[in-house]
């Protein structure tokens, strides 16, 4: 080819020279674990599904939450929330709003009728789950979506459990609660209410699998010197003779025994029956105290008074003893012999709940120590083919511990009887608010969810938090930062001086070109969600 | 140049892209069809600031011109990795004359374009550091003087890289080069020496001046896009890290350039005319010494022996800078 005067080489592009063998290490795509999946007593995978819905895919994040819970709507009103108080965001500015977000798309799809369909092939095995609680229910929902047919058994005339014998209305209203176990139902889950289980061996005969999560509604005693007059009640009893409307007069003056969730409960329900005054009385400090802190803070703002270290020590009539105490240097309350008189009309005593273990009748090969029943880690007690979870075993007694253990369950049940082994995850190290590069994410502060004033809101029993709506759960599922997971923003894209990353298209992530790439780690140091890191090269 | 908050808040428009805003709220670099002016294969060092900074202008300039763009490079690192006889990176009408000749070679061509009518030709001479502000200083300011029709970039990596990192007269006060050596009372480069080329050009009074950090992708592309509207001389000073020549970690480059911004050391602004109208305000501010403990260059400052009185020093530089260029955006 005729050439200029004195060239003797065409021209050639850079490309034919492949920069990427003077690499020694290269950048990697990679899905590490979010701090508030890894706190999530139901496993669910939080930062997945609030990806999804930053976009509006409301529906598609749904499906999404649900594969690990199918109770959004109940979750973003009774959950406490874990996952916030881990969120990396908490240490920018504000964790973002999980469980308002949760409860935005649980109930856009209540709205939207949004049905689970039925599994699309039956397993051939059957089922029996005893107690339509949080675990059962959560239970006989994974079961079903496995193929297997199920059936749960209650001894009482409504499903629910503790979510409806326990938690007062106004924080879960019933036709959430409804709608949500309505669409278990849908799925061809058989209820069978008002059956009480005389004996689980029993059943094995017909059932090729039993899970067991009766909860714990015996409620614990305590002696307290009493006159004949002395109206003395239980937070369980009371709480449920709401739910079946048939609430006890409790009088003016109403004392709460205890410091957990139930007495925080009791007492803003004792408050709505028409009590002028409920004290709650508790025998250590309030960082003490069991109950969850948002239950403190909204029974203070109704106006329920809490007596810190204080027990009571009898009850004649109307007139109430409570002796002070104060903590060792052990942190365990002692007397100190003063003591106070108050007015009650009456006292109801919510010192925590024991499994009533007489409701599995001849059970005396199962595995009972200190009051709860023994499983391994395939939630399988002593008795092979009978699994149990829930308030029953050794756990946190919350809604979504329950609902965590119903799926575990679940998953091994599946296992146990299809005759393999279900291995969890195995357990990866959260990402942390140093791993993050926290420059690219915009200053946002978390949107509250709107609360009714406190003097109305004890007036009845009407529903106390008020959801976002589209426009501020958007806002609040875009806090997210995605930790440990690429949100696709480009960056890594944009940063190579080789160009040697190329972007596949919405949705399908990034590519590292080798040919090119000279391992600086620039896009790994910019990358703001930790999303790729360095590995050697071979 | 501020460019306007997105209503969407993950990223806001700080990062390169944001799968959640149209395309045209991207940044330039986030087009899968971006047009690459400096194409993979070039034989820069590993996480070179300079590479980046190049391809992020011409990219920009690209795209304000619908391609139509003539590129006059000054001898220096970035013509050397990026076209060894005959092979070139460059994806664009390039140039290449001598070192200290770029700005006279881009006034050429300017008058050449205009000679022949077409206009819609636009063209950029670009350099580093050396060959601006020393060595075809004398022809910048001759193309600023006479207001050619030509943007002029000079990527400021602070030394003479590609002949071994010697120092320049925009070497910052102490930092070690290989001919200012970290050692006697003051080590390191002098103070009191040195010159800002910016401020020099506003002086010319040309239609546009603008500094730019290879950290802040939104501004340095409105900045490009800024200047294309403008006919004349016009000048835009980036700033691009050297991991060779600094010391660096080379996966530090952009965290390097970010400090540089957040400490107050380069300021970020626009001039027109020669009036100072628009510095881009400091987010998170640091202390000089985040800058300076990244880099090899300033080892000397910290040990054997910490010195505080010379880390004070450049920490004065930056306080005037704050203050001179409003960086903490007070009214």
């Amino acid at each position: 080819m005729e050439r200029p005067f004195a060239i003797t080489l065409g021209v050639g592009s850079s490309l034919a020279n492949h920069t990427g063998s003077w690499r020694v290490e290269h950048p990697e795509y990679v899905h590490r674990m979010p701090p508030c999946n890894a706190a999530c007593p139901a496993g669910e995978n939080i930062q997945n599904w609030l990806y999804i819905a930053e976009d509006g895919s409301y529906e598609p994040a749904w499906q999404e939450l649900i594969k690990e819970n199918p109770f959004p709507a109940i979750m973003g009103r009774v959950c406490y929330h874990p996952c916030e108080n881990v969120c990396n965001r908490g240490e920018l500015d504000e964790a973002v709003g999980i469980n308002s977000i949760e409860r935005f798309l649980g109930d856009y799809a209540i709205e939207h009728g949004w049905r689970i369909p039925g599994p699309t092939s039956e397993s051939g095995f059957k089922v029996l789950v005893v107690g339509a609680g949080p675990a059962g229910l959560s239970a006989a929902y994974h079961l079903r979506r496995s193929g297997h047919a199920v059936v749960i058994k209650d001894a009482t005339h409504a499903p629910g459990g503790m979510m409806r014998y326990g938690i007062p209305k106004y924080r879960l209203p019933r036709e959430i609660l409804d709608a949500e176990i309505d669409r278990i139902a849908g799925m061809g889950v058989q209820f069978q209410l008002n059956t009480r289980v005389e004996d689980v061996h029993d059943e094995m005969d017909s059932f090729d699998a039993v899970f067991l999560a009766i909860g714990a509604q015996l409620s614990k005693r305590a002696y307290i010197p009493a006159g004949e007059s002395a109206k003395i009640l239980d937070a369980i009893s009371v709480l449920s003779d709401v739910e079946n409307g048939t609430p006890p007069s409790l009088g003016r003056r109403v004392v709460i025994y205890g410091g957990g969730n139930t007495a925080m409960d009791v007492a803003r329900t004792a408050k709505r029956l028409g009590a002028d005054e409920a004290i709650i009385v508790y025998r250590r400090t309030r960082d003490k105290a069991p109950a969850n802190d948002v239950e403190v803070t909204e029974a203070l703002e109704e106006g329920i008074l809490i007596k810190w270290l204080s027990t009571v020590s009898n009850m004649d009539g109307e007139k109430l003893t409570v002796e002070k105490m104060e903590l060792d240097e052990r942190g365990f309350p002692q007397p100190t012999g003063e003591f106070e008189d108050l007015e009650a009309d009456s006292l109801i005593l919510a010192l925590g709940q024991e499994v009533d273990f007489s409701l599995l009748g001849n059970s005396a090969d199962l595995d009972v120590t200190n009051g709860t029943i023994a499983v391994d880690r395939a939630m399988m007690t002593s008795h092979p083919g009978i699994f149990a979870g829930g308030d029953m075993v050794f756990a946190d007694r919350t809604v979504t511990t329950s609902i965590g253990h119903g799926k575990k369950a679940a998953r091994n049940i599946d296992a146990w009887l299809r005759g393999s082994d279900f291995k969890s995850s195995e357990e990866k190290v959260p990402v942390t608010i140093d791993e993050l590069n926290t420059w690219y994410y915009t200053d946002a502060p978390h949107v509250i969810s709107e609360k009714l004033e406190a003097a109305r809101r004890v007036q009845d029993f009407s529903e106390i938090v008020k959801g976002l709506d589209e426009s501020t759960a958007l806002y609040e599922a875009r806090r997210c930062m995605s930790c440990g997971n690429c949100f696709e923003c480009d960056n890594c894209f944009g940063v190579c001086p080789d160009n040697a990353i190329k972007r596949l298209g919405p949705g399908l992530g990034y590519e590292i070109d080798l040919d090119y790439c000279k391992g600086c780690g620039i896009c790994v140091s910019e990358c703001p969600a930790s999303a790729l890191q360095m590995f050697p090269d071979a | 140049m501020t460019p306007t908050p997105l209503k969407f808040y993950q990223i806001g428009s700080f990062a390169v892209g944001n799968r959640l805003v149209t395309a045209d709220e991207r940044s330039n670099q986030s087009d899968p069809e971006r047009t690459n002016a400096l194409t993979s294969g070039h034989r820069a060092c590993q996480g070179c600031g300079e590479a980046l900074g190049a391809r992020y202008a011409l990219d920009m300039a690209m795209r304000a011109t619908n391609d139509q763009i003539i590129a006059v490079n000054a001898t220096g690192c970035l013509e050397v990795f990026s076209t060894p006889y005959p092979e070139s990176s460059w994806r664009i009408a390039w140039l290449h004359s001598l070192f200290g000749n770029a700005p006279a070679v881009a006034s050429g061509v300017a008058a050449a374009l205009r000679a022949k009518g077409k206009t819609d030709i636009r063209v950029v001479g670009q350099g580093g550091d050396g060959a601006s502000v020393d060595i075809g200083f004398g022809a910048l300011s001759g193309m600023f003087e006479r207001n050619d029709d030509v943007l002029y970039i000079c990527y400021d990596n602070e030394a003479y890289m590609n002949t071994g990192v010697q120092r320049s007269g925009a070497t910052p006060p102490a930092a070690r080069t290989a001919t200012t050596q970290a050692v006697g009372e003051t080590p390191g480069n002098v103070f009191g020496q040195g010159k800002f080329l910016p401020r020099i050009a506003m002086a010319h009074e040309i239609p546009y001046v603008a500094t730019a950090s290879i950290s802040d992708l939104r501004d340095l592309e409105a900045k490009v896009l800024r200047a294309m509207e403008f006919r004349g001389a016009r000048y835009l000073h980036i700033f691009v890290p050297c991991p060779l020549g600094w010391g660096s970690a080379s996966c530090d480059t952009i965290k390097i350039a970010r400090l540089a911004t957040q400490s107050g050391l380069f300021p970020l602004f626009e001039a027109v005319n020669g009036e100072l109208i628009t510095s881009t305000p400091i987010r998170k501010k640091v202390q000089v010494e985040e800058y300076l403990k990244l880099q090899g260059r300033y080892a000397h400052l910290f040990s054997p022996t910490r010195r505080d009185d010379v880390i004070a020093n450049l920490q004065r530089i930056a306080d005037r800078n704050i203050d001179r260029y409003n960086l903490m955006g007070a009214e």
